[in-house]
């Protein structure tokens, strides 16, 4: 059993540094280096080409959109674009490249030296230094036979799948965090967070961390408070949630802290993490780089973009996430902590999308972050993953604002979208809920609560217009809550003056 | 004058997973020295005026567009492998540690 430190204990002894690594599978509709689809979920070795497979003879040939994909990441994370680079062969011993090695970039990768400003909890802005962002390619699937559970430890062989080989990825390094102290793991996952966003509004990648389109590596260290040097790292390979990230940072801290503690030195190694328990594991002793005998792949001529294409794909760049946050608090008019709660529930790009459909910000935001806000928390489901569709809620509001139902109704009516009774409009229909507009019922519904109230009637007659509210009560009750309160309220006021 | 020690061809043995005996290294070593020393003396051929480079043609951004091309059969893709199984490739115990 693993022994670890309190977080508490660790943070007080120890200052922690990390580097982040994170791969992101690009959505071009082919490989790297050859024309195989990259479709996801395709039969095992239908999308494979002498190119792919390793095959003697076949040379590979850069995809375009994939470089172009590369250099808009590098410029929407702040960093240079070079001039000329090219790709490297990282030779290694497993069976998940046909060829041998990975073609990747070395020394000489297309972007280099930028930042990408992340927001903590409570607003703080923590900003992490990019070290590079370097194109290469995804390895095959191994499944291993054998053993008793689906792992390596004890199979009688191993089976390749070389459909994924090939398809383009992006790897994006971080130089070392430090100077977020207790903070480093929350650091961890809102830089993971942003730059996922970032990804997905470039449109380069839909990076699913769940599919496996994006990944995370975690490389962490500490040092003793007021020491320079830090200790030997640990890489932890493949954490693929959000959540994970901040656990498998948090778990080593703590495992580092106290194998240090106690005199121990850390092993620099591979670990796997755990998902179940939020736990790492020591994986295989980490290679050198030397260890991987890096060269230029001279089956590839070197990628140098002109200066005129990199600026053509600046001008090019979408709103950037943390842009259009600061943007959309600004027009929509809300506090620090509002955003936050807005952002903290995945709400923004379906209030957008209910704008988009008609609705104004204020009720889009309302019905959003109130009733569905309410109903996923209790259902314990993503806000985009109820059964109800922006233009549904959209057409909510505009019953609302038109008149046709008041507040209390517009959740009934929501409730029966999301009970799967069909659109708003067929909700109402089916369950009869519409604001009683008819005139001469409501007048005579008012009459009746004036008569039944002779004496709060008097009050307000005598000027106590507070006391109209229980007058409106009496009217809401007999219509069963399907009137306009407001024009309830008017129509009591007329009645009172003129018989007054 | 490149030299491989004994000490490297244990290192990149280990990282092939191929077990070598100290025989089979005493046996290796010297002969990768000899290769490698045939190679480097290429080296001496190339004078200060030729710089280094890693593909024969002075070329560049050379691309291809992001369309997809027929691609082998699993059959085909399968045709030149020792074994497979499930429609994948079969390979032996790999040993040492996950990736
Ligand atoms: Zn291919």
């Amino acid at each position: 059993m693993t022994t670890l430190l309190s977080y508490d204990d660790a943070i007080a002894a120890f200052d922690p540094a990390m580097g982040l690594e994170v791969h992101v599978e690009l959505n071009t509709a082919t490989k790297m280096f050859c024309g195989c689809p990259t479709e996801f979920g395709a039969e095992p070795n239908t999308q494979t080409c002498p190119t792919c497979l390793g095959l003697p003879g076949s040379l590979p040939v850069v995809n375009r959109k994939a470089v172009e994909s590369a250099i808009r990441i590098g410029l929407a994370l702040n960093c240079g674009v070079a001039a000329w680079c090219r790709f490297a062969r990282k030779n290694y011993f497993y069976p998940d490249m046909p060829k041998n090695f990975q073609t990747s970039q070395y020394d000489e990768p297309i972007a280099f030296n930028g930042y990408l400003d992340v927001q903590l909890e409570g607003g703080e802005v923590f900003r992490v230094e990019i070290e590079r962002a370097h194109m290469e390619e995804d390895t095959g699937k191994s499944t291993h036979v054998g053993g008793a559970t689906g792992r390596i430890h004890g199979a009688s062989h191993s089976l390749l799948d070389y459909n994924r080989a090939g398809i383009p990825l992006i790897e994006i390094v971080t130089k070392p965090i430090v100077g977020a102290g207790a903070r480093a793991p929350e650091v961890a996952k809102a830089y993971v967070a942003e730059l996922r966003e970032l990804i997905k509004a470039l449109g380069v990648s839909e990076a699913r961390m769940e599919m496996g389109q994006m990944r995370c590596d975690v490389n962490l260290s500490l040092r003793p408070h007021g020491r320079e040097k830090f200790g030997t790292r640990s890489e932890t390979k493949n954490v693929n949630s959000l959540r994970s990230v901040e656990r498998a940072a948090r778990y080593e801290i703590q495992r580092h802290a106290a194998v240090l503690t106690s005199g121990g030195t850390i092993v620099q190694e591979t670990r796997h993490f755990h998902e179940e328990d939020g736990s790492t594991a020591a994986g295989r002793i980490k290679e050198e780089a030397e260890d991987y005998r890096y060269f230029p792949e001279p089956d590839l001529v070197p990628v140098a973009p002109s200066r005129e294409w990199v600026e053509e794909l600046r001008a090019g760049l979408p709103e950037l996430p943390s842009v259009q946050r600061k943007r959309i608090q600004a027009d929509w008019g809300l506090s620090d902590h509002e955003m936050q709660s807005v952002l903290n529930a995945g709400a923004i790009e379906l209030i957008l999308a209910t704008i988009a459909e008609g609705a104004d910000a204020a009720s889009a935001r309302k019905w959003w972050m109130g009733e569905l806000a309410r109903r996923s928390n209790e259902d314990g489901i993503e806000l985009a993953a109820l059964p109800i569709t922006p233009a549904q809620v959209a057409r909510v509001a505009a019953l609302v604002a038109e008149g046709s139902l008041n507040d209390k109704l517009a959740r009934q009516v929501i409730e029966g979208v999301l009970d799967g009774d069909g659109d708003p409009d067929t909700v109402v229909e089916k369950r009869g809920l519409k604001v009683v507009s008819d005139e001469g019922a409501l007048g005579s519904a008012v009459d009746e609560a004036i008569a039944a109230n002779a004496a709060i009637a008097d009050k307000v007659r005598g000027g106590n217009l507070a006391a109209a509210g229980a007058l409106i009560g009496a009217v809401m009750k007999t219509t069963r809550g399907q009137a306009d309160a407001k024009r309830v309220r008017e129509l009591i006021l007329e009645r009172l003056a003129a018989q007054g | 004058m490149p030299e491989i020690s004994r000490d490297e061809v244990r290192h990149l043995a280990d990282l092939a997973r191929i077990e070598l005996d100290d025989a089979e290294l005493d046996h290796l070593a010297p002969q990768l020295s000899v290769i490698l020393e045939s190679i480097a003396s290429i080296a001496g051929v190339a004078a200060a005026d030729i710089p280094p480079t890693s593909h024969a043609l002075p070329l560049t951004n050379v691309y291809r567009d992001d369309v997809v091309v027929p691609c082998l059969t699993a059959e085909q893709a399968l045709s030149g492998a020792p074994a497979s199984e499930q429609q994948r490739f079969s390979v032996p115990r790999i040993l040492g540690d996950e990736q």
